[in-house]
């Protein structure tokens, strides 16, 4: 009884997950929108960029933290500088992770 | 920068994807293991790996089911947490009018935040040929379901990725693609607007709709302030 619970729960979320991704490409790609619709949408991916990025950077466990032991904030700097200066995605990735696991080891994090 | 065909192909594919994969592997584990540890099965882990796909709303649920919590409360939540989507699916549609239907709904399916944001950048740069981004797409969910089936089978053994920094991927991966979409200063004004708000709106303590809200009202500053500029 439980497990078909669990089964039917998992496919309410894939329905109410595939909705709101399907929806608006579906009917919008094909129509001429309005030129404020337009400009707006284009401004989307860079807000939403952002707002993702920016409380993971600075929640950890809860609350924010702008402490040194940070690492996520302070690791930011040089992989945002390595974006700025290499356009690279994976370069950026790159540095990232090697800023993190160079300072865990040496803060022993 | 004129390649032969079949292998710049493969790197079209691969390159764009490689980031997500080395985020989603451990973070696919991570699922995998605390699904287990909340009581679900394999079966149910990877299920739901394969058919909701959506890293944030199934960690989320793992606790939920741990918890207790009623399938429709469950189910809710996640349609809160999922509903940012529908800006990132909007804000992509206009370079699918050329695509078919099937192809449509096969992107839906695994637009997720990572997706969304490497497709972006791609799809303003004219590579928005529905091959090469089913492809991507693919690849990242795969490595998705395939650390969450590594994660369930290993159990409690292996459950801290921290040395390897793997954890780091992703919000890497992010900080480059915001960084490449700030074209000029009104989408600089737009980010810092998203960021603030976010984290605002966080603090407040709507955490479900944070994304969503500051998202819509940056991009309505942004759309706003284009509008303003450009009569003049």
């Amino acid at each position: 009884m439980y497990r078909t619970t669990v089964m039917l729960t998992l496919l309410g979320m894939s329905l109410v997950t595939y909705l709101p991704r399907l929806l608006p490409a579906w009917f919008l790609r094909g129509r001429e929108l309005p030129p404020f619709l337009v400009a707006w949408l284009r401004y989307v991916p860079v807000a939403v960029l952002a707002a993702l990025l920016v409380p993971s950077l600075l929640v950890s466990d809860g609350t924010i933290n702008l402490h040194w032991n940070n690492l996520y904030l302070w690791a930011a700097l040089p992989a945002g500088v390595t974006a700025w200066k290499s356009r690279s995605m994976f370069l950026t990735v790159l540095v990232g992770m090697a800023v993190i696991a160079a300072l865990r080891l040496i803060l022993g994090l | 920068m004129k390649e032969t065909r079949p292998p710049h192909r493969i790197m079209q594919i691969l390159t764009p994807a490689l980031p997500v994969v080395m985020g989603y592997l451990p973070i696919g584990f991570a699922f995998g293991v605390l699904a287990v540890n909340a009581g679900l099965s394999v079966f149910e882990a990877v299920a739901m790996s394969v058919i909701v796909y959506a890293g944030s709303a199934q960690l989320m649920a793992v606790s939920l089911f741990e918890a207790g919590i009623n399938p429709f409360s469950i189910v809710a939540t996640t349609f809160i947490v999922n509903l940012r989507h529908l800006l990132m699916s909007a804000s992509l549609a206009p370079h699918m009018k050329n695509w078919r239907k099937v192809e449509v709904a096969a992107f839906a399916f695994e637009l997720t935040d990572e997706s969304f944001g490497v497709h972006s950048l791609r799809f303003e740069h004219g590579e928005n040929q529905p091959g090469p981004t089913l492809g991507i797409n693919f690849i990242c969910q795969l490595s998705w379901v395939v650390g969450t089936l590594l994660g369930t089978l290993a159990g409690g053994l292996i459950t801290d990725v921290k040395p390897f920094a793997l954890d780091y991927a992703l919000p890497a991966m992010f900080i480059a693609l915001l960084i490449l979409q700030i074209k000029g200063g009104r989408y600089l004004l737009v980010a810092v607007v998203a960021g603030v708000l976010s984290i605002v709106i966080w603090l407040v303590g709507v955490t479900q709709w944070n994304v969503l809200l500051a998202t819509l009202i940056a991009a309505t500053v942004g759309a706003g302030v284009e509008t303003c500029t450009e009569r003049r």
